[in-house]
């Protein structure tokens, strides 16, 4: 087929142009077609899986065409090892996400065409090579996510609909400037695949008021695309919008839109300004440490289980930035050393997958509660192990995932995240293994104030988890245990991308390091 | 060209002369309640007009004795009037503030402005730029003041008449400064005197650069000559906000960037020795200052603002803060990134002003709250109107963003020095998100959902809408053959 990837990342606005025509009263047939049109999607992306190439490192599928000429802007898109477990991420998420959101029943038709246009933007961010149309995805996203959280969400939806709007948006114009600078310096291309090429050597020595050109463009994007991860300081929004947002808004922006950070951090930083990421991997390091304990630290504070489910988002994504600050490890040249930036940029890439399967499956979980007590108090609850049995096993399967019990895949990618990181960040590690204890503190804690203890009578008749919620469940905890045990397809395919990754920062960068 | 031959070459205006002249007449033959009609003959002379300047196409010359400059650059700027006239005139069509006024003349002066935004864009002789400003002011004033039964409306005026007169004032003393050391009017001749001038005249120079620029500055709105722009834009009827805010901007800029290049600059088209006469003060620097402070004002106070009509004036400013970052830098990709940015600004600017003018004949008022809800009761205008607070904002994939694309380009072109500049528009436009995007908060997010839906009634109306609605989509993404256009406009003509 060709054209793949443009239809992965159009075909949900096709979908959206067909829920225009169907009239407003007609939600069911509205809710078909989004989830017609999100299944094909799984679909092609499964079929793309299949017919990628896994043994070579370079972008495939690659579509090129003509754009906007007198400013050098091409429509280009591609996927490697990179891009393909989110694609395929997003598509199934996407998926999933239909089901999880059929009970709107709020202005359905908005709903589902917000929906698409989100899943349009956030497919196009991953298969994009042309900045200019990197941005431009990018960008889409925000608006649909707005009315997304603030139309549909909780009662204090709009400030937390506007908090993400304004946050996101001051990231992401920073990086218009980063983008606009790398044009004009690197001979006037939007292309990431020249930009990769001469990026490094162009920015040279450049200094701007005294400051390296490198560092300056680095940190402008980095902040864009950490406020997307969130990293400390940058985190704020995250819980009220977590809290605020519809079940279904939550699991996409927690399972997908996080990673869109981490992804441009990899994609872009890394592979345009190989140079910077020596300078700045300590401080990565130190940021991924302050994610971890922070975000656990304050999840044992939350009284409320989605917000302790966001602030578990925080701890996760803090050992996907440990894991990528390994790969300067690669610098030195015996062979340990580049198999703990393989170990640890491969864990972080694998712990961004899982963290999309397993907080998509805890907040979907966390709805499946609300939508029966209409509260989420963790105090609140006790003893519903006993009233709703297959739920207690989700959630305890969901927990056990987070904290990273080994069996689950979550404790896969953080054990190659700290085998990567040991040799060069000692402490950080050593230090950031205590928010792993913290993980298992908020998590079971949380478990056993809500599942066990007297059962409380107000809730004694709350019916059982239903066939559509497990339906949503159910694939996302079996991909969860199957890479626990079986991780070797997931590493297998990004392991090319990964090693040519490795190999251009360690070239770039330890030739550049000492000149900056 | 001598005074007769350039007849010929000057069609445009002739028409629109003409226009004037048959709109005055048929305002007397209709009855008051029948004076709508003069529309339609402005219309059809702006229509002939506007076939007239694309006839014209890239001749380059000078006309009448060398005081009406005739290039790709003015005409682009022609059409801009053209299309914004074009607009504000069927917008007026819905405008609850003209009712029960005898509007022929409404009609005519606004064809007598769009003469003078035509000579705006084309003077090249500091006569016919003083002529071409009181020309627009002086019909501005008239329009401003429309409503007679309405203080506001008086008030308006009356300061619009206090501020412009002030302004003009200075700007005149600026350049009669500048005629008395060159001695002569006419700006490629005062060019090549200023380049004969000894450093004993800088002092004379610069104060005479500094006082033009306060007429131009007040013409576009700029900070710190702004304080007329929301009371005159509030007291209006909100047509004439609209075309306050987009028509004299655009021809203020196309004289502004004549003005400084042709007079100031060492005679090569655009590029950075344009300031070279000006090169003993920070010039760059000043206009970037004022650029950035224009922005910040206008954005931090239109934060504020309790009603949509105000915020949008005090975000207008805004707007002309973005367009003068490109200024200091006089370069090719600078005004282009201006005239793009007119371009996009118009079809966003105008579209956000019709819907507030159609809302205000509707629910009767132009505060945030009267949009409560609109989302859910008028589906159609209240998409439409997202679109250009989104657009206006600066979001892809919309106009907005385009043009705010092709001005922060140019600003990061023009090297490391202006990068702080290019920092606070950037920074400005997320603030400018915050009250762009609580128009569409009232909108969706307050208020209560109605199941009744009202799509407006009148096919102008729609059609207005849509017409305005798709360039600022379609611009967003396809913006090739506007690209093209802009290139081939941006020949300014530099003398014989």
């Amino acid at each position: 087929m060709n054209h793949l990837l443009s239809w992965i990342i159009w075909l949900p606005i096709i979908g959206m142009v067909a829920i225009a025509f169907v009239p407003r009263d007609k939600s069911e047939l509205i809710k078909q077609i989004a989830a017609a049109v999100s299944g094909i999607q799984l679909l092609l992306t499964i079929y793309l899986w299949q017919i990628f190439d896994a043994s070579v490192g370079t972008f495939q599928f690659m579509e090129r065409a003509e754009w906007i000429p007198s400013f050098n802007i091409t429509y280009i898109l591609g996927v490697d090892g990179l891009s393909l477990p989110m694609v395929f991420l997003m598509a199934l998420i996407g998926f999933i996400g239909v089901f999880v959101s059929w009970n709107i029943n709020k202005a359905v038709k908005g709903y589902f065409s917000l929906f698409l246009l989100l899943n349009t933007g956030v497919m196009g961010v991953f298969l994009a090579l042309d900045f200019f149309l990197f941005y431009i995805f990018w960008e889409v996203m925000l608006l649909p996510m707005y009315f997304l959280i603030g139309m549909w969400g909780g009662p204090q939806r709009e400030y937390a609909a506007i908090k993400f709007f304004i946050y996101t948006l001051a990231g992401s114009v920073l990086m218009l400037i980063a983008i606009l600078a790398l044009y004009f310096t690197c001979g006037n291309t939007f292309d990431m695949l020249v930009l990769m090429e001469t990026a490094s050597t162009a920015l040279n020595g450049m200094l701007w008021w005294g400051m390296s050109a490198i560092k300056v463009i680095w940190v402008l994007l980095f902040i864009g695309f950490a406020i997307k991860v969130p990293v400390f300081p940058f985190h704020t929004w995250l819980p009220l919008a977590h809290v605020e947002a519809p079940t279904a808004i939550s699991v996409i922006l927690a399972g997908v839109l996080l990673k869109l950070g981490v992804y441009g951090i990899l994609r872009i930083n890394y592979t345009m300004l190989p140079d910077g990421v020596f300078w700045f991997a300590g401080a990565l390091a130190v940021l991924g440490l302050i994610n971890v304990i922070w975000g656990a630290m304050c999840a044992l504070a939350q009284k409320d289980l989605k917000k302790l489910v966001a602030y578990s988002s925080v701890n996760h994504m803090g050992y996907t930035l440990l894991g990528m600050a390994a790969v300067i490890a690669a610098a030195g040249m015996n062979g340990d050393n580049l198999i703990s930036a393989q170990a640890g940029v491969g864990g972080a890439v694998f712990q961004m997958f899982n963290h999309g399967t397993i907080s998509a499956m805890l907040f979907i979980l966390v709805g499946v509660i609300y939508d029966r007590a209409h509260h989420r108090d963790i105090e609140g609850f006790g003893g519903l192990a006993s009233q709703m049995p297959v739920y207690t096993a989700f959630v305890a399967v969901a927990f056990f995932a987070g904290l990273g019990l080994p069996g689950f895949s979550g404790f896969v990618s953080e054990a190659m995240i700290f085998i990567g990181a040991f040799p060069i960040f000692k402490t950080i590690v050593i230090i950031s293994t205590l928010g792993i204890l913290l993980n298992a503190a908020y998590f079971l804690w949380a478990f056993q104030r809500m599942f066990f203890g007297p059962a409380n009578e107000k809730y004694n008749d709350l019916p059982e988890i239903n066939k559509r919620e497990l339906f949503t469940v159910v694939p996302l905890a079996v991909i969860t245990l199957i890479l626990g045990v079986y991780p070797r397809p997931f590493l297998d395919l990004v392991a090319a991308t990964l090693n040519v990754l490795i190999e251009s920062v360690v070239s770039f960068g330890g030739l550049a390091a000492a000149s900056m | 060209m001598s005074n007769l031959n350039s007849l010929t070459h000057f069609w445009p205006e002739l028409i629109l002369t003409v226009t004037v002249l048959v709109a005055i007449i048929a305002d007397l033959l209709y009855r008051k309640e029948d004076s709508f009609k003069v529309a339609w003959w402005v219309l059809g002379g702006l229509a002939l007009t506007l076939f007239a300047v694309r006839m014209s196409g890239g001749a380059l010359s000078e006309l009448f004795m060398g005081t009406i400059a005739m290039d790709p650059f003015a005409n682009f700027f022609k059409v801009l009037v053209l299309i914004s006239t074009t607009f504000v005139i069927l917008m007026s069509f819905d405008s609850a503030d003209l009712k029960g006024y005898r509007v022929g003349e409404y009609f005519s002066i606004m064809a007598i402005m769009a003469f003078g935004l035509f000579l705006m864009a084309s003077a090249i002789d500091v006569i016919m730029v003083y002529l071409a400003i009181e020309i627009v002011s002086i019909m501005s004033f008239f329009l401003a003041g429309y409503l007679k039964k309405k203080q506001d409306s008086n008030e308006a005026s009356l300061k619009y008449v206090i501020y412009g007169a002030f302004s003009s004032g200075i700007m005149l003393y600026g350049l009669s400064l500048l005629f008395g050391l060159t001695g002569t009017t006419k700006f490629f001749e005062m060019r090549e005197a200023i380049a004969q001038l000894g450093p004993e005249a800088n002092l004379a120079l610069i104060l005479s650069a500094v006082f033009i620029l306060v007429g131009f500055g007040y013409k576009i709105s700029a900070v710190p000559f702004h304080f007329w722009t929301p009371d005159v834009y509030e007291g209006s009827p909100t047509t004439i906000t609209a075309y306050l805010s987009v028509a004299p901007k655009a021809a203020g800029f196309a004289m502004l960037i004549r003005f400084f290049n042709q007079v100031f600059g060492d005679g090569y088209p655009l590029g950075a020795e344009t300031w070279t006469a000006l090169n003993n003060v920070p010039w760059p620097q000043l206009v970037a200052v004022l650029a950035a402070a224009t922005m910040t004002v206008g954005n931090l106070v239109a934060i504020q603002q309790s009603s949509v009509k105000r915020m949008l004036a005090y975000s207008s400013i805004a707007h002309a803060g973005y367009m003068m970052m490109a200024l200091p830098l006089m370069s090719q990709s600078g005004v282009y990134g201006i005239m793009m940015y007119l371009l996009m600004y118009l079809f966003m600017n105008l579209g956000a002003f019709y819907v507030v003018i159609y809302v205000q004949g509707k629910t009767g008022g132009e505060s945030f709250d009267d949009y409560n809800g609109l989302g859910w009761r008028m589906p159609f205008v209240a998409g439409v109107m997202t679109l250009f607070m989104v657009a206006l904002t600066g979001l892809p994939p919309t106009a907005g963003f385009i043009g705010k694309f092709y001005i922060f380009a140019a600003v990061i072109e023009a090297g490391s020095q202006y990068y702080w500049l290019a920092f606070v528009g950037v920074i400005n436009s997320v603030v400018s998100l915050y009250y762009y995007i609580r128009v569409v908060k009232h909108m969706y997010l307050t208020g209560d959902r109605s199941e009744s839906i009202a799509l407006p009634t009148s096919m102008l109306t729609t059609a207005i809408l849509i017409a305005l609605a798709i360039p600022t989509f379609v611009f967003g993404w396809y913006f090739s053959d506007v690209a093209e256009w802009i290139n081939n406009s941006l020949v300014i003509f530099q003398g014989m």
